[in-house]
């Protein structure tokens, strides 16, 4: 799967965990932006591990802070 | 009361102090200040001035009964156990200085292991300083760079830094949740080390794990098991060793984590196996290698405890008894409770928010009952809660009374109608 169509799929993904309603870029970040708790970072994580079928690791989480990152994340292990 | 021991550790919040390496905890200090300054006496600054039984202490002046202790067994006024302790104290003087690798290994030290040997019907016992740095070594030590680390989301503290320490890949599941942990498995790297990690009681909301399922899952993925049984231990299973050993999959974990500061009612804490090269541990744990080994009077203690645990069913069946009074007792009289049924000795009651959490648990300390607070981020989903753990020392008069106090709390704080 290509970055757009990834990106196109984790948009439908987060739309229910942006309560908020932010307008998401690849800028907007998941603690800052989205105040993302780490509750929220668990159910989010584990649907989009579910729905690529990969593992993002806490250390993998680590690293990722904005929503570009995630998406590229994503792209670069589904190999 | 002295006004001291309110106000021993309140933070002084320094004016215009600038921004340095402490600015981090200013909203822990902030949430502090606020709950106090409405005259909440502090949860987390009480002292025990003296301790009359494993279920009676004198609390900031006022003679309480004890339910937020992890003395499951009552045995930290047990004769026997004293006389052991006195003992080796006289014996081998107070403390080791020294790792249990160089001069810190004394005869106790091998007897608590063997005693440990013998409670669990495995084949090696290793015994660290306390069970917080078991946790710490075993797992660091076990899974390294590269390996995989499947835990459940609501691990205790010291599994997480143990996993923090080691290095490896770390992948935690929704608690209890099988499947989640299946499919975690199952996508991991062929090749790679896998360990799981999970407990026998979670200890917040004293709920207990799947383990049959989730142990056979585990082996049938090709991982090793190590769980945490610090909170069923002498309690749980026919022999007291847990839950694995209540629900028959003791034989397939690999490694139990264990303490000897809830039931054994002391300090320390330990890991046994039946893993062939278990020993070569020994070697290269290093927060069992760069720390000094536990005193000569705490080990007597332990291995004096464990040997009489062994023999403890009646005991067990008191402490069950008493679990399941508490826990009709509480959800009669209106509270939420953090199980449907009773699983352990632990009876976590539901606070709506901190603030009312915490003046429940100052009306309880007032009507003179110590229970633990619990407060995110210890807690599961965010809760606060008041957490019961009860004693096998505790009487069948003493948890009536218990109720009656928690029901005269919980209408002051208005909690229940």
């Amino acid at each position: 799967m290509n970055r757009e169509e990834t990106a196109a799929k984790i948009a439908v993904l987060i739309a229910p965990f942006n309560k908020k309603g932010v307008a998401i870029t690849d800028a907007t970040t998941f603690a800052g932006d989205l105040e993302f708790d780490s509750l929220t970072v668990m159910d989010f994580v584990a649907e989009i591990e579910d729905a690529f079928d990969i593992i993002i690791s806490m250390n993998a989480q680590a690293e990722i802070e904005t929503y570009g990152q995630l998406v590229d994340a994503v792209v670069k292990m589904q190999g | 009361m002295s006004e001291g021991i309110d106000e021993a550790d309140r933070p002084q919040v320094l004016e215009g102090a600038g921004t340095d390496l402490f600015s981090k905890f200013d909203p822990l200090i902030e949430l502090r200040r606020s709950l106090l300054a409405t005259g909440q006496e502090d949860p987390f600054s009480l002292v025990m001035e003296r301790v009359l039984s494993p279920t009676v202490a004198v609390c900031n002046g006022r003679e309480t009964i004890l339910l937020g202790t992890y003395n499951y067994m009552g045995m930290t006024f047990d004769p026997d156990v004293i006389e052991a302790g006195k003992q080796a104290l006289e014996d081998y003087g107070a403390g080791t200085t020294g790792s249990r690798v160089l001069n810190g290994t004394y005869a106790g030290h091998k007897a608590v292991e063997q005693a440990l040997i013998e409670f669990y019907a495995m084949d090696h016992a290793m015994v660290f300083s306390t069970g917080y740095q078991a946790n710490l070594g075993i797992i660091s030590t076990i899974a390294g760079k590269g390996d995989y680390i499947v835990l459940d989301i609501d691990s205790h503290a010291s599994i997480w830094d143990g996993c923090k320490l080691g290095d490896a890949e770390v992948v935690p599941f929704k608690h209890n949740d099988i499947e989640a942990m299946e499919k975690r498995l199952k996508r991991i790297p062929e090749g790679a080390g896998k360990l799981v990690i999970l407990e026998g009681v979670y200890s917040m909301l004293g709920d207990i794990a799947p383990l049959k399922e989730m142990v056979r899952v585990a082996k049938e993925n090709g991982a090793m098991v190590l769980v945490d049984e610090a909170h069923s231990m002498g309690f749980i299973g026919e022999n007291g060793r847990g839950v694995a050993e209540d629900q028959g999959c003791l034989d397939d974990v690999d490694f139990v984590i264990g303490t000897f500061s809830k039931s054994v009612g002391t300090v320390g804490g330990f890991c046994v196996s039946n893993h062939p090269k278990f020993e070569i541990l020994r070697l290269v744990c290093r927060p069992y290698v760069f720390t000094a080994s536990l005193p000569p009077s705490v080990v007597a203690t332990a291995a004096t405890s464990i040997r009489k645990l062994m023999h403890g069913s009646n005991k067990r069946a008191h402490l069950w008894d008493n679990s399941k009074v508490l826990h009709q007792g509480l959800r009669d009289a209106g509270f939420t409770l953090g199980t449907a049924e009773p699983q352990s000795a632990i009876i976590a009651v539901i606070m709506p928010d901190l603030e009312r959490g915490a003046a429940m648990w100052e009306a309880l300390l007032k009507e003179g009952l110590y229970v633990n607070l619990a407060r995110p981020p210890a807690t599961p989903a965010n809760m606060t809660l008041l957490r019961c753990s009860l004693c096998a020392e505790h009487t069948a008069e003493q948890v009536q009374t218990i109720i009656g106090m928690f029901g005269c709390a919980g209408a002051k704080v208005g909690i229940i109608g």
